[in-house]
């Protein structure tokens, strides 16, 4: 059977996590490590161990921006930014995402996108309000910004929204 | 110069004011702008977090249009330029995911034009010289810091920018202009991106990091060239920590005395016309 560290290791499709010798440095260069359950490398050391479970229950992975500091500076060019991509997919195949409302973003901007191609951002955020149940937050910012023109309630879609559509149902994982 | 130029949806948006100067500042310096016909979203971060070969995907669609156009696609949003990059680098690199790609998308991919960012235009194919030369109102007493962020410049192998820990172009570009740019150690540090909307008390405190460090660099203002970081530092910084935040383009549209070069600075969320009237600039 295939260990969680060779599971990840395929989906990352580059540099093996074992290559990595805890230096530490993307945790030195991390902008989130004080909001994050488990360090960056400490993470990596979990998927060496085998610690499946634990990895993709923590909040950790979704905490992650993707800034890719961690792999500029890796001198092993460990790409702890995609790791973390694949530890947050694995994690909605597997039903345990820590942080809800982080993917309900995600998902509300994605349904944006294939509705009319393009994100209209009230919509946006009317979509997000309504799954995360957050819905006072930034109201004045919000009413602050339509009144200077920032929040077009109709903006233009593309066009051909057959072949946008048509990309989310190939690329729609089982 | 003619290029291809796709603006994506937060300079429809949020970040009109992006849009807006580009355009102005692009006539001016001669950069004919041609917008990718029926373009869509790139997928920003909610399409790589979520779904790789979607992520890849999405951008793909855009590139093959631009394609079409057999120019230089000019990418302002920092975030899009990331993206492109990204499916660019994936794309040219593995075969098979190519022909996926491909498969999913309907479209041959050809690679044939180059993915390229505002700032490396301006400061390479125009040059700061012929910048100079066009200034009528130098930016005198403004005091920026410049602040790139992440996704102009990480990873280095895919964005390909200058200088990657201590860029340096926005700042040549801010002297040329006639602004007093400091130096500061938080040029490419992160402003929260996308965590502003679920983990909002994260992004604050991120973004009052960044307005302390460039109070302490004796800034008066920052600059910036991606919507997102635009969005995080003009509205998320706590009360008494703001400062004015601009596009750069923004700047060298007033700097040149540009027709409706003050309009923009009207839709900022924390309005910088004060420092501005303060200094005499408008």
């Amino acid at each position: 059977m295939e260990t969680f560290l060779e599971e990840v290791n395929k989906k990352i499709n580059g540099v093996p996590l074992q290559r990595c010798y805890h230096c530490r440095k993307c945790t030195a260069g991390c902008p989130m490590t004080k909001h994050m359950e488990y360090n960056p490398n400490k993470v990596i050391k979990m998927i060496q161990n085998g610690q499946r479970d634990k990895v993709l229950n923590s909040s950790t992975i979704w905490m992650c921006l993707s800034c890719e500091t961690c792999i500029t500076r890796c001198p092993n060019e460990v790409d702890i930014a995609s790791m973390m991509d694949v530890l947050r997919q694995m994690a909605i195949k597997n039903g345990t995402v820590r942080e809800a409302n982080v993917l309900k973003f995600h998902e509300s901007f994605l349904a944006g996108m294939k509705f009319g191609g393009r994100i209209n951002e009230p919509m946006m955020m009317v979509q997000y309000k309504l799954k995360s149940g957050d819905y006072f937050a930034d109201a004045l910012l919000g009413l602050d910004m339509f009144k200077k023109g920032k929040l077009a309630l109709l903006s233009p879609r593309t066009k051909d929204m057959k072949s946008v559509r048509n990309i989310f149902e190939k690329t729609k994982q089982s | 110069m003619k290029v291809s130029y796709y603006p994506g949806c937060s300079l429809h948006a949020t970040g009109k004011e992006y849009d807006q100067s580009m355009k102005a500042v692009s006539r001016a310096l001669d950069i004919q702008l041609k917008e990718v016909d029926d373009w869509s979203c790139c997928g920003a971060s909610s399409a790589h977090a979520t779904n790789f070969d979607l992520s890849i995907a999405l951008s793909a669609r855009n590139l093959v249009l631009a394609e079409k156009d057999a120019m230089d696609v000019m990418v302002p949003c920092a975030a899009c330029f990331n993206r492109f990059k990204t499916a660019e680098h994936h794309l040219k690199a593995d075969k098979d995911l190519k022909a996926k790609i491909e498969g999913v998308v309907g479209v041959k991919y050809q690679g044939g034009i180059a993915i390229r960012n505002p700032i490396d235009i301006i400061y390479n194919d125009i040059g700061v010289d012929a910048l100079a030369k066009k200034v009528t109102k130098p930016l005198a007493g403004l005091k920026p810091v410049s602040y790139y962020g992440c996704l102009l410049l990480r990873p280095p192998e895919v964005c390909e920018f200058e200088n990657y820990e201590n860029p340096y172009m926005m700042d040549k570009i801010m002297e040329a202009i006639g602004a007093d740019v400091k130096n500061w150690s938080y040029k490419t540090d992160c402003c929260g991106g996308s965590l502003a909307i679920s983990k909002t008390a994260i992004v604050v405190d991120m973004c009052d990091k960044l307005m302390n460090a460039a109070r302490e660099a004796d800034a008066n203002c920052v600059v910036t060239a991606c919507p997102l970081c635009m969005a995080n530092l003009d509205m998320r910084p706590s009360e008494g920590k703001k400062l004015p935040v601009f596009y750069f383009t923004e700047l060298i549209s007033l700097a040149m005395g540009l027709p409706g070069s003050k309009e923009t600075f009207k839709s900022h969320i924390f309005d910088p016309r004060p420092l501005l009237t303060q200094l005499g600039l408008i």
